[in-house]
């Protein structure tokens, strides 16, 4: 095929090349900086109803008004001379809609938090772990030279791209945007009448209708690339974890986003045809239930889908920086598959206090139970990865390290709401949401970071600035846990989750000075990431110019040439062994590339 | 941590906080465990000039170790919960013969609280109809039929340990025996639209004595 990078080099147009790529390295930098954007828009929804957890009803700082203009109409600031036009003109403006004065109104308030989760779940988390790192690392781990489908690959980026824009323009058609949730349980998101909100929800649905394609089509793709287009020698026990993780997500995908599809097409017709799938009318009709049965059998496996990347990443990550074979590959495998299945059967725990009936909720409990048990034998798997390694402290395996102690929080926190009789107190309360993101935040994106600054020298040809690496990840994990830890406490006090004010409550009067500090430190954690961005653009022109393989790694990626070409391996590599032959005893070096066909024949992996 | 729990006023409620306690001190052991595991190691076996790391791949027998301990330990507490959670939530097992019974309506954004009256059947002329205030006796079995009238809303106590959603069309039953009189907030805990914060009612549990006088100014014989 390419295997002169200048012939493939001199053919491409700039379009061909950076927007409308085949190339798989290509999608996955696109999926990358998509994720990225993504990230800071869902980021800046979340200050702002943070503040407005912090300061009830007080004007945001810098675009709200000034105590002065507020009282007696006197115009001081920049701002108040804004809020001035803004009333004085004839058209009802977006901002005095949604906040007047720059205090965030209460329906604006749901439309920030359901819009927080829905892009960062659809439009950051999977689109990184998997958009991302799942194009970029595929052909290049399993030693090929592309996606199976090219084309295919370029209209999943391209439907995410779309469903991206639909899902902006909703902030934007009267009425406002999605209000319901992420999880927009009916009736509240079914019919228009509860909230008000018009075409905000339609257009949600329909985004996340395209983004369920765009998934689909991604996830065919890695499937028949992992089954079909191995390099000889790469048995599937010779795959990369990392490599597992993303195949087994990829069926996850195939299989749980229709189900999603199939309730958005209802809720779709419930809202614009009148049907009543989800409302229990005096006539008849449907149930709310079953669109909480729907999305949640979803739901699950789309939490897994969150995490597994993560996982592999992580061991990736901790096997390299420890010099160590994975401590137990196939049971982390294995572990892996269990959490595949079990994701199928667990739905019921989001739904303990819906009204379903009781004894279901028991058994609901009983196989989530079960599934904390392959989360236990990987974080013991990991532990036993750095057991009498040779631990190097570089920026990815402080994120890799990150990971698993959060991710040992997060499945702990898991027990408790498993639980039926403990999740009657704590469900719907901010302990969910402390789940949530020392799990999603605290995992995923963890291993998400440590990722970008590990592949980061065969994406882009150079490495990112350690010390700003190390200054971003110290400040992003003091104030994750600032942000994030008091949340339990706040869920132990009671505290609802997606109420805009607190203080309306007299038994959450004590908690005012904790929303504060957690408020001080969501700016903090948002205001870090900022670091990252600086280090990722300035890195990809100025950073130190990387070797082909800086950190000594085993796996096929590292093989070819850095920048990667066209076609990536001039000849495919052949695989002789696992993908974690580190410290193997008696050799010199202690590192073995999975392509070298010297030394001892591989135990590992076979 | 869990001195931040509300102070329980419910009969079932100890059950639920000895729940909470038991599984805190257990994560907590555990993640004291985990953590203190993994710091040792990230001091013990830092690089160091000149050592090589151990080359393991693995251990069956721990493997089997540690798969088994956890799957008993969470076995065992789902052993103790099973009857936590039907006395709680499954109508089968509820104390018989409610002293009181009320119908309370989610409806944005406020509970409706309906009586049936000294009749005990509701849709009669002595119902008595009630915006965010439930009065009951301390110390009674208090029977609810929950509903709601547009979208789902969620009835929630946390002096009580007690939270359900409530349902447009379809009645659901909880129960509750409050053991100390006062008057607690009824926040509702699912979101139902803009008015969902600040949706709240009030418990007002009262003395056998202020709960018939109560009932007395309502229903005059
Ligand atoms: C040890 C493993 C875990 C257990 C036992 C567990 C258990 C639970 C339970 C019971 C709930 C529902 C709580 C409620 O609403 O009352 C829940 C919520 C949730 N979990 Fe987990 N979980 C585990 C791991 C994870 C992982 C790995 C992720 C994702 C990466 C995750 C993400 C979530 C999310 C996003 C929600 C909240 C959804 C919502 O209501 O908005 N969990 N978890
Ligand atoms: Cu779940
Ligand atoms: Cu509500």
């Amino acid at each position: 095929m390419h295997d002169n990078e200048h012939s493939s080099h001199h053919e491409e147009s700039f379009i061909s090349k950076y927007i409308f790529s085949l190339d798989h390295k290509m999608i996955g930098k696109q999926f990358l900086i998509y994720g990225l954007i993504m990230l800071f828009v869902g980021g800046g929804l979340a200050l702002l109803f943070r503040w407005q957890l912090a300061y009830p009803e007080r004007p945001l700082p810098i675009i709200g008004a000034s105590p002065q203009y507020l009282e007696e109409g006197e115009v001081v600031t920049g701002a108040d001379r804004m809020w001035e036009r803004i009333y004085e003109s004839e058209q009802e403006e977006w901002l005095e809609v949604n906040m007047p004065n720059g205090v965030v109104e209460p329906a604006f308030y749901n439309m920030l938090f359901t819009m927080h989760a829905t892009i960062m779940v659809f439009f950051v988390v999977v689109p990184i772990l998997v958009g991302a790192f799942g194009n970029f690392l595929i052909p290049l781990m399993i030693g090929t030279r592309d996606m199976a489908f090219p084309i295919l690959n370029m209209l999943s980026f391209w439907l995410a791209v779309l469903a991206a824009i639909v899902m902006t323009i909703g902030f934007f058609v009267p009425g406002g945007h999605a209000a319901a949730g992420w999880t927009g349980y009916a009736p509240l998101s079914s019919d228009p009448q509860w909230t008000g909100v018009d075409w905000g929800q339609n257009l949600w649905a329909i985004s996340l209708l395209i983004q369920g394609f765009s998934s689909l089509v991604g996830s065919i793709n890695y499937i028949t690339t992992i089954i079909n287009m191995r390099a000889p020698g790469m048995t599937f026990f010779r795959l990369p974890l990392v490599i597992w993780s993303l195949f087994i997500v990829a069926i996850l995908l195939l299989l749980a986003f229709p189900v999603l599809s199939s309730a958005l097409a209802l809720l779709i017709f419930d809202r614009l045809a009148g049907t009543t799938f989800f409302t229990a009318t005096a006539e008849g009709g449907g149930d709310p239930l079953l669109w909480q049965h729907l999305f949640w059998f979803f739901g699950h496996p789309e939490v897994y889908i969150l995490i597994l990347p993560g996982m592999g990443i992580a061991s990736e990550l901790v096997a390299v920086f420890s010099r160590k074979p994975i401590f137990g590959y196939r049971s982390m495998v294995y572990a892996m598959i269990a959490i595949a299945f079990l994701g199928w059967i667990v739905w019921g725990h989001h739904m303990f206090q819906s009204g379903m009936r009781p004894g279901l909720g028991s058994v609901f409990m009983t196989t989530t139970m079960l599934i904390a048990v392959p989360s236990a034998i990987k974080t013991f798997n990991w532990l036993g990865t750095m057991f009498r390694g040779s631990i190097r402290f570089t920026a990815p395996m402080l994120h890799a390290i990150a990971f698993v102690s959060m991710f040992v929080i997060g499945g702990l926190s898991g027990i408790y709401m498993a639980n039926t009789p403990v999740d009657i107190f704590i469900h719907d309360t901010y302990y969910i949401v402390a789940h949530i993101h020392y799990v999603v935040f605290g995992g995923s994106l963890f291993a998400m970071f440590g990722g970008i600054i590990f592949w980061f020298p065969k994406m882009y040809g150079r490495h990112m600035n350690d010390v700003l690496s190390k200054i971003h990840f110290w400040l992003t994990f003091i104030a994750f846990n600032c942000t994030f830890f008091p949340m339990h406490i706040l869920g132990v006090g009671g505290h609802m989750r997606r109420i805009s004010n607190p203080m309306q409550y007299e038994f959450l009067q004590q908690f005012e000075g904790m929303n504060i500090f957690i408020t001080m430190s969501a700016f903090t954690l948002g205001f870090a990431q900022l670091i990252l961005v600086f280090n990722f653009f300035w890195s990809m022109y100025r950073g130190k110019v990387a070797e082909k393989n800086p950190w000594h790694v085993n796996t096929l990626e590292w093989e070819a040439p850095t920048p990667v070409p066209h076609g990536n391996f001039g000849q495919i590599p052949t695989v002789y062994r696992g993908p974690y032959e580190y410290s193997v005893p008696g050799e010199e070096s202690d590192w073995i590339p999975q392509a070298d066909p010297e030394h001892a024949p591989a135990t590992s992996g076979d | 941590m869990l001195q931040w729990l509300p102070e329980n006023v419910s009969t079932f409620g100890q059950g639920v906080d000895n729940l909470f306690h038991a599984i805190y001190w257990l994560t907590l052991i555990v993640f004291v465990l985990v953590m203190g595991t993994l710091i040792v190691f990230l001091i013990k076996y830092r690089h160091q000039e000149g050592k090589k790391a151990d080359y393991i791949e693995g251990s069956t027998t721990l493997e089997i170790i540690w798969t088994a301990a956890t799957t008993v330990i969470v076995f065992v507490l789902a052993m103790f919960s099973y009857p936590q959670w039907n006395n709680i939530k499954s109508p089968t097992q509820f104390p018989e013969n409610p002293d009181v019974v009320v119908q309370v309506n989610g409806k944005q954004f406020n509970w409706d609280m309906t009586y049936p009256g000294p009749d005990n059947e509701f849709g009669t002329d002595d119902d008595l109809e009630l915006e965010n205030e439930l009065h009951v006796p301390v110390n009674a079995v208090v029977h609810i039929r929950l509903t709601a009238e547009d979208v789902i809303h969620s009835f929630f106590v946390p002096q009580l340990r007690l939270k359900q959603d409530a349902l447009p069309n379809r009645f659901i039953d909880v129960w509750f025996e409050a053991t100390k009189a006062g008057r607690y907030e009824i926040p509702c805990a699912e979101l139902c639209g803009f008015g969902h914060s600040g949706m709240l009612g009030y418990l007002n549990v009262h003395t056998q004595n202020d709960y018939d006088a109560w009932v007395q100014e309502r229903w005059p014989q």
